[in-house]
């Protein structure tokens, strides 16, 4: 971990960079924000780790447990919205047994997130998976997407 | 046949990707070395180039040009394209029955493209095409024979305004930053795009980012700034791609950097990445992101101009208004200003979504009515619903009811409405939509989105998202949509930023046009079946097949019945998911 | 100077004062929550707004500059009612337990909201509920109380220069803490406490010691360093039951944690109050005369057989400057040594 954020530090001060691009570094390396590499460059760049705290809870960007393998994206926008986006999310939750609140599967295997508007509104309702963009979702499309990446997992083993 | 006379352009932006663009360019390529000819195939961005049009929704949209003569073809899939190279290319028989039909001409006949005039034309990572179409010319022009002050005379003589949302007039703002005695000034380009609904900034910088670049050493030059920022979302990664790659092109071509076009002046621009905050695009926010911090708006005076970035004078325009600047130098201020109303100079893009046929990206000339836009450019409703309403400016817009359809779109007679331009979000909405849940929809977003340090905002948009949660779940209490005016009303007037001031619209312009529908929920019902709570789902005897696909999909087992026979909802047992009335082939479950 | 008037009264003021600051000067009072004079404007609470003569919409007078001929007014019926809107909101995410809260009778929340007669909450809601208490040993953080000012996240940066707590999360959400919401680890000085409107924050050791009407504040000097703070002891029958500083003193209201919260000793049964003189190897009482001709005869002794140099006097950052120069002098002409050292030097 220490070399990874050795070249965060080195980066920010040779590119201009600030609290949230160093986050943002942080959340790149290692897909979330845990809390010993925030401790590790605050005290390098002599801040109170609870500044970073602030800003990573401020925007949606930053997360602060770890994340799934799989990652679902739902586009919050108005178009999904009027199009029907909350039904779908609902279903997921239910294909992937979340618990109420959590955004993460118990075994880490995915994590269903909300964002807002993506700005593919054309395409609505539309759903993210593993960077991969799913216009037009619809319940049945979505669940034999998941089935086919829980599948492959099985079968793997 | 020669080969080389040959074009394919596919679309390649966000739905164009997203629709499969890249795995059809890869079906062209192998097809056409399968076939041993050499063509072009170009990329092409969805809103930019041919097809791109900005109509998404038929995406992937290809165009075959052979020898100049060009066909369109929608919703092309990569398995389509074996067919369109054997009898199109080779045969030169194009595939009339994929070929796009009159809805998509249409679409384009009543538009009025500047800002994505080479949206759709050329290729936006080639700085060769932007400059071969006259790019860069406008800044050559404005550097080398213009004075700053000459350069702000034109922008305030075309009429621009900012097309962010508010509207304020660019010039002047350029004006007010050039007379600043400092000696470091910033120019920042907000492409922050955040209200949902909206891709219009998304849209041009993925089309056309060297428009914007130009736009803003125009800008840089005219106010006397040497360092420039553009804050983008992270949300969108094709557009900072793409702008990373222009700007590294126009830097490499001489456009930025030191000296530009061998005069004195200096010019360099920096990419901010947005972190996932809608209140960034609030400019005081954004300055406080783009310094490192949680983007928390502060009071204004001073205005960003006389004291923004790091405490200096600082001009912060949106994408668009950016984009515009090149055009109307390279054309004129007069030609710019011959388009619009009195007041509300050039035209506006605009992204078209909801319950449209034609969904996409448009641009307008700023005046022209709603209903030209409803239903000559997005060919009517969806499904041969009625329309109900078109909400504009996201959630610090309103709506306006389809019995005002006339209504110019331009700033003045939409805020005369009690909506907003906004930064161009306009969201179709039919019979189907529930007006009370629009509102507490917005208000969910504003709610979650708001910085939290100002009281208005912070507790005033929850309390208000708590009501309108009560009403639109039966439990509204008698006075609760006057509370909600007043409520309103005083967090508009009391809020720190545009986000707290603006964030009642959509409650209090729903009321004044759908105040019947508030008073039904009050009395239990939802008049658009949308409120979860106030549905019940039944199964009408005559249309049930006894199929059992509802049965199959009911996650609650709320549904009984024997095979060819009727099936029965159980109302203790259903937990109104929808899921029967999706699968229902033959309408037969009802929802009241 | 800029000349401005407020309800009609014209005042010139010196460019960059607000307009909060010019109506002070005037007399006139603007009810605010999260303006504190010493610390940088916020314009979070909203309470300040004013109208200015040509500005569409109100302005809080706590970041708004003067300018010339500004037209400002500072109570209209129309702010009135948005003030009361912003108290009841306040109040309606607030757990309005004034009858056992510590701060009670001392609280700006608590006497806007009587000055504005709010009985009744037109916004009723969800409230901000937390279930973990800070732990640290001096400050109690009872955040629910917590109106988001911003005071002691301001105070802790741009007066102590620590940062040990920010604003995080947002929106109703959002919430003052330490690093990844643990218990609060940093100097302690309190000045979080001190700049605190509310119950939000208080000392530890304060609670339930008495309300403020049966304190006599007594002021005095504090005695841990030769900085010499000025403090205010606030005695309730005759025991020491809280520390603070006023504004208007020469370190302005600021304190550390052993002037703020280091006041137990006084009344420790530990604590020496007569001096101790070892005899037989246990330490005895003794008077102050009896103590100082032992201390005297020893050293007199020391010096005729050793010489003076064998001496060293070492002084302490709890004495005054005057009483640090009096013994350097007490050891350079009494004793006749340069051997004289402080521990501040180390």
């Amino acid at each position: 971990m220490e070399k990874t954020l050795e070249k965060i530090l080195k980066d920010t001060r040779e590119n201009e960079g600030n609290l949230i691009s160093i986050l943002q570094d942080i959340e790149n390396a290692f897909g979330y924000i845990p809390e010993n590499a925030v401790n590790w460059l605050a005290s390098k760049l002599d801040i109170n780790p609870s500044i970073f705290y602030g800003i990573a809870t401020f925007y949606a960007q930053f997360h602060l447990k770890p994340r799934g393998k799989n990652i679902i994206t739902a586009c919050c926008g108005t178009a999904c919205h009027v199009k029907g986006s909350d039904r779908l999310i609902n279903g997921l939750k239910q294909e992937l047994a979340l618990p109420e609140g959590e955004e993460t599967t118990k075994n880490m295997e995915f994590t269903l997130e909300k964002v807002n508007c993506i700005g593919a509104c054309s395409i609505a309702p539309v759903f993210i998976i593993n960077k991969k963009v799913h216009g037009k979702a619809s319940a049945d499309k979505l669940i034999k997407e998941i089935r086919s990446i829980k599948g492959s997992k099985n079968e793997g083993k | 046949m020669k080969a080389n006379n040959t074009v394919i352009k596919v679309c390649m932006g966000t739905g164009g990707i997203a629709a499969g663009g890249s795995e059809v360019i890869d079906a062209f390529r192998t097809e056409l070395n399968t076939a041993g000819i050499a063509a072009t195939v170009e990329k092409n961005c969805l809103m930019h180039k041919v097809g791109c049009r900005g109509l998404c929704a038929k995406d992937v949209l290809v165009d075959v040009i052979i020898n100049k003569e060009k066909t369109t073809y929608q919703y092309i899939k990569p398995e389509m394209v074996s067919r369109i190279v054997k009898e199109h290319i080779i045969e030169n028989n194009p595939v009339i029955d994929w070929a796009v039909g009159d809805d998509y001409h249409n679409f384009h006949k009543k538009q009025l493209k500047v800002v994505l005039s080479d949206c759709g034309s050329i290729d936006p990572e080639d700085i060769d095409a932007y400059i071969n179409g006259k790019g860069y010319e406008a800044a050559r022009k404005v550097l080398t024979t213009l004075k700053p002050e000459e350069a702000i005379e034109e922008i305030k003589a075309s009429g621009l305004r900012g097309r962010g949302g508010a509207g304020f007039p660019t010039g002047v703002k350029w004006e007010v930053a050039r007379k600043q005695n400092s000696k470091q000034k910033y120019i920042i380009c907000n492409a922050d795009e955040g209200d949902p609904g909206a891709f219009m900034d998304r849209s041009v910088i993925e089309g056309n980012p060297h428009a914007v670049i130009e736009g803003m050493i125009i800008g840089a030059y005219a106010i006397g700034s040497d360092k420039g920022y553009v804050y983008i979302r992270a949300e969108y990664p094709l557009a900072v791609e793409r702008l990373r790659k222009a700007l590294s092109d126009a830097k490499t071509k001489g456009f930025l950097g030191k000296d530009i076009l061998g005069t004195k002046f200096s010019f360099d621009i920096k990419v901010k990445l947005g972190a996932g905050a809608f209140v960034c695009g609030e400019e005081t926010a954004l300055i406080a992101s783009i310094e490192g911090q949680r983007g928390m708006p502060r009071a204004k005076p001073p205005f960003p101009v006389y004291s923004g970035l790091w405490g200096q004078p600082t001009v912060i325009n949106n994408v668009e208004t950016f984009a515009n600047v090149p055009y109307i130098i390279r054309n004129g201020a007069k030609w710019f200003s011959s388009f619009g109303t009195e007041k509300s100079k050039g035209t506006k893009v605009f992204a078209l979504t909801g319950k449209i046929k034609n969904s996409g990206l448009i641009e307008v000339p700023m005046g022209i009515p709603l209903r030209e836009i409803i239903y000559d450019i997005g060919g009517g409703i969806e499904g041969g619903k009625l329309l109900k309403a078109v909400q504009t400016g996201g959630p610090s817009g309103g709506c306006i009811p389809a019995d005002m359809l006339d209504t110019p779109v331009d700033f003045e007679s939409l805020a005369k409405a009690g909506s907003i331009v906004g930064s161009g979000g306009m969201v179709v909405l039919d019979e189907d939509n529930c007006m009370v849940n629009m509102a507490q929809y917005f208000l969910q977003f504003t709610q979650m989105e708001s910085c939290g340090k100002c009281v208005p905002c912070r507790i005033g948009t929850k309390r208000l998202l708590e009501i309108l949660d009560r009403i639109t779940k039966g439990k509204g209490k008698e006075g609760d949509i006057e509370l909600l005016e007043k409520l309103s009303a005083d967090i508009k007037a009391a809020s720190l930023c545009g986000l707290g001031q603006t964030a009642p619209n959509p409650i209090l312009s729903t009321i004044k046009y759908f105040r019947n529908e508030y008073e039904a929920h009050l009395k239990g019902k939802c008049p658009a079946a949308v409120c979860k709570e106030l549905l019940t789902y039944y199964i009408l005897e005559e249309f049930c097949k006894g199929c059992g696909a509802c049965l199959r999909a009911c996650p609650s087992k709320a549904i009984t019945g024997e095979k060819k026979k009727l099936h029965k909802i159980d109302p203790a047992v259903c937990i109104k998911c929808g899921a029967c009335f999706d699968v229902c082939k033959f309408k037969a479950v009802k929802k009241e | 100077m800029i000349k401005l008037t407020i309800n009609g009264k014209t005042i010139e003021v010196a460019e960059g004062t607000t307009v909060l600051d010019a109506a002070k000067m005037l007399n006139i009072e603007i009810p605010t929550l999260c303006h504190h004079p010493k610390l940088t404007p916020f314009g979070g609470c909203r309470l300040c707004i004013v109208e200015v003569k040509g500005v569409p919409r109100p302005l809080t007078s706590c970041t708004t500059p003067v300018s010339e001929g500004m037209e400002v007014t500072t109570s209209t019926p129309a702010l009135e009612g948005l003030r009361k809107t912003v108290l009841e909101l306040i109040l309606s995410d607030h757990p309005n337990d004034c009858m056992v809260c510590e701060k009670a009778g001392d609280c700006t929340l608590q006497e806007l909201a009587y000055f504005y007669g709010i009985r009744e909450n037109r916004f009723g809601g969800e409230r901000r509920i937390y279930g973990k208490k800070d732990g640290n040993p001096f400050i109690e953080r009872d955040m629910e109380k917590c109106i988001l000012c911003g005071r002691c996240v301001k105070v802790c940066d741009e007066v102590q220069g620590v940062g040990a707590i920010d604003f995080a999360y947002r929106g109703f959400k959002s919430k003052i803490c330490p690093t990844f919401e643990k218990d609060l680890d940093c100097e302690f000085c309190g000045q979080c406490v001190a700049v605190c409107p509310t119950g939000a924050l208080t000392g530890k050791m304060w609670q339930l010691r008495g309300r403020q009407k049966d304190i006599k504040e007594i002021d005095t000097t504090c005695s841990y360093c030769g900085t010499g703070c000025n403090l205010t002891l606030h005695v309730r029958q005759n025991e020491v039951v809280r520390v603070t500083s006023k504004e208007d003193t020469w370190n302005e209201g600021w304190l550390c944690v052993k002037g703020r919260f280091g006041y137990s000793f006084i009344n420790s049964p530990d604590r020496l109050k007569k001096p101790l003189i070892k005899r037989n190897g246990k330490f005895e009482e003794a008077s102050w005369n009896e103590a100082l001709d032992y201390i005297s005869a020893k050293l007199r002794e020391i010096k005729e057989k050793h010489g003076p140099d064998s001496i060293a006097g070492l002084s302490s950052a709890r004495c005054t400057n005057e009483e640090n120069y009096l013994f350097q002098k007490f050891m350079r002409t009494g004793i006749g040594t340069n051997n004289v050292d402080h521990c501040a030097r180390l």
